[in-house]
């Protein structure tokens, strides 16, 4: 049975078609109102899972409960659940009214419910103006305001959201993932979001599930995500530009220290997690806003030179191509501070705000 | 501002002050020889393929003395309607002696029938395969596209022994069945396709807004599938009026269809031929199928783009 206040729980869910296994052993307990985002490259079963949820495909193995009731056999409808697809999925002959009352009209719920709900999900979402045109006639924000509508009349417990912004400009989506916000502070209701863009997961999310190859591999708030990976897949995914990783060896003793080439980082800042500190192999990770340049590297406990070898201006700030230990490496400087290709720089960092993987498994130490 | 730019902006500002070269659209001359073989041809063709529909339609307007005289590109110097007349209410074939009226009325009888019995069943087909793929769907789909490669003649003989022993050999509703069992493989390969196209994510939502196996066929598919429903109809009626074949061996005289009345009227060897009555009844007999063509063909086009090229 599932724990108070859970309002989706999965429990040791499998899914194979024929040989290929698409998610495997799979548990994730939601909690009552909680915004939980499913982010992962494309492939990695995040998709599957919300239709696992949603009932529209048969699991092989395990349960899920929605709202404390087993719900692994029942039909879509009888879940309590509201979708909304990537491509709006708006049923082209049928106004917009239509397309919200659909299900509604489906379930034989009186006409003066209907009206009561139809308007008030169009005044949420501010879509009275549009009630009688057909989908043909609306923008493509339109559209996913209408979809997202089509949920919120269904008076459901659970929203499920199946990458809802992929389709829209990035101008839109930016606009419609406030709009998302707003409606989740607004309703209270839980919602699961499945989302290839890592800003859409980190913005909007009270804990992101990142899933690779049909397993969860983090799940946490998104500060701790990004700050503390578990792995070096988590780490390289999350973030834009991504982490710089260098490959060294870890040499244990009483100040650890990582060793690449003729750079040797003091680690004696840096927290490692639990067993830790054995030595071997493994990944250094550093982001690029974690590295300092100039005159201030020299005040971080590691600092060394370099050269710049690419610069790509970004509008609010800059990124930096160098090389260090032999890799590529990239740094964020402010917008104003320009730098000429070739030019001789200082660039460090403090190892407390790096993460480390252990080269074999990947996992951080 | 760098030199580099001080000098791309003097090269523009030269590029500008010349003046001549081409500028804005090409033109396009109308007598160019690529027109004159495009058009010429299109030209050629299209009189190749009107010339006999001329020579039957002058000569069913001719009476049978102008015919003798043997110039049939001659448009009739008397134009007469009583050919039109007698293949429709007076020619005769066998017992009966009521034209091709008797046959026209049978062919009805059996094509409309037929086309939504047809339709009505393989587009259900159709959607099934595609949106609710059952254990065993893959097989059963290729059985059925093999189906449509077995020739007909094989299967004669078995129908006939199969309609007999359920006892509608020889009657309209039979003909209807076999019609339209022999339209299915490829009305549900079409409906099959046209249904796979369309967003996945469609269907879902219909299943979660809780609309069933026929809530969604017929409130969500139906309205979005007429293109398709068109093409279907059209190759049905054509297909089903002019066949020849399933109405000469599972009818009889008082039932044939048009097509089979037809042939009697113009093949009969006794007496003399009568040429203007066997031209207005052949152009009389390809009217359905010609209106129809007429009717839907912008439709027809778009449907058959939509679904029958992707697999």
């Amino acid at each position: 049975m599932a724990a108070n206040g859970t309002s989706v729980s999965i429990q040791d869910l499998s899914l194979n078609f024929g040989a290929v296994s698409v998610l495997q052993t799979l548990n994730l307990d939601v909690a009552e109102g909680e915004f939980i985002v499913l982010l992962g490259p494309s492939g990695c079963g995040k998709s599957t899972l919300l239709n696992c949820i949603a009932g529209l495909l048969d699991i092989s193995e395990g349960r899920i409960f929605i709202k404390g009731k087993n719900v692994t056999w029942e039909e879509p409808k009888d879940r309590g659940i509201g979708m909304v697809f990537q491509s709006y999925a708006l049923y082209p002959q049928m106004t917009v009214e239509k397309n919200l009352s659909f299900g509604l009209r489906v379930a034989g719920i009186a006409k003066d419910e209907i009206a009561r709900r139809i308007a008030r999900a169009a005044e949420i979402l501010q879509i009275e103006p549009l009630l009688q045109r057909k989908p043909a006639a609306l923008s493509g924000g339109q559209r996913q305001r209408v979809a997202i509508g089509r949920a919120l009349v269904r008076d459901v417990d659970v929203f499920l959201f199946d990458e809802p912004l992929s389709n829209l400009d990035a101008k839109l989506r930016s606009e419609l993932r406030v709009e998302i916000k707003l409606l989740h502070r607004k309703l209270q209701n839980t919602m699961i979001y499945v989302t290839h863009d890592q800003i859409e997961a980190m913005t909007l999310a009270d804990r992101i599930a990142v899933m690779k190859g049909g397993v969860i591999q983090q799940l946490d708030a998104p500060q701790t995500i990004y700050n503390r990976p578990v792995n070096r897949f988590v780490a390289g995914f999350l973030g834009s530009p991504a982490m710089n990783f260098v490959e060294g060896q870890l040499e244990a003793g009483a100040t650890a220290v990582f060793k690449t080439g003729d750079l040797t980082v003091p680690l004696d800042r840096y927290g490692f997690d639990g067993a830790g500190n054995k030595g071997g192999p493994c990944v250094f990770g550093i982001r690029p806003e974690h590295v300092a340049f100039g005159e201030a590297a020299n005040a971080m406990p590691f600092a060394a030179d370099a050269a710049v070898e690419i610069v790509e201006p970004m509008g609010s700030d800059t990124l930096v191509w160098t090389k260090l230990g032999g890799r590529n490496f990239s740094f964020r400087v402010e917008a104003e501070k320009t730098l000429r290709n070739g030019e001789p720089i200082r660039i460090g960092f403090d190892p407390a705000r790096a993460s480390l993987f252990d080269t074999p498994s990947g996992n951080r130490m | 501002m760098s030199d580099h730019a001080v000098s791309l902006a003097a090269s523009h500002a030269a590029i500008r002050a010349d003046a001549s070269g081409p500028s804005g659209p090409k033109p396009r001359h109308m007598f160019s020889r690529r027109n004159i073989f495009l058009y010429g041809t299109l030209v050629v063709v299209a009189l190749y393929y009107l010339l006999p529909l001329y020579v039957m339609v002058v000569t069913s307007l001719k009476g049978m003395p102008e015919i003798r005289l043997g110039n049939i590109f001659s448009p009739p110097m008397e134009i007469t309607f009583e050919p039109w007349v007698k293949a429709w209410s007076q020619a005769c074939t066998g017992l009966n002696c009521d034209g091709l009226s008797r046959g026209f009325w049978n062919s009805v009888r059996i094509t409309v029938p037929s086309v939504i019995l047809s339709i009505a069943i393989a587009s259900v087909n159709g959607y099934a395969l595609a949106n609710w793929r059952f254990k065993g769907a893959d097989t059963f789909f290729v059985i059925l596209i093999v189906g449509a490669f077995i020739p007909y003649q094989v299967m004669i003989y078995p129908i006939v022994i199969i309609l007999r022993e359920i006892g509608l050999y020889g009657s309209l509703t039979g003909l209807v069945i076999v019609h339209s069992i022999f339209g299915m493989p490829i009305l549900t390969l079409l409906f099959r396709n046209y249904f796979t196209s369309m967003p996945e994510e469609l269907f879902r939502a219909a299943r979660v807004d809780g609309a069933g196996f026929w809530g969604i066929y017929l409130r969500i598919m139906l309205p979005m599938s007429l293109p398709i429903f068109v093409v279907a109809i059209i190759l049905q009626v054509t297909g089903i009026w002019n066949d020849f074949l399933f109405g000469v061996v599972y009818t009889r005289p008082d039932t044939y269809p048009m097509t089979v009345q037809l042939n009697n009227i113009v093949n009969s060897v006794q007496g003399v031929k009568e040429y203007n009555v066997n031209m207005a009844a052949t152009i009389l007999t390809g009217l359905v199928p010609l209106i129809v063509y007429f009717i839907s063909g912008k439709l027809f086009v778009r449907g058959i783009a939509a679904g029958a090229v992707k697999g």
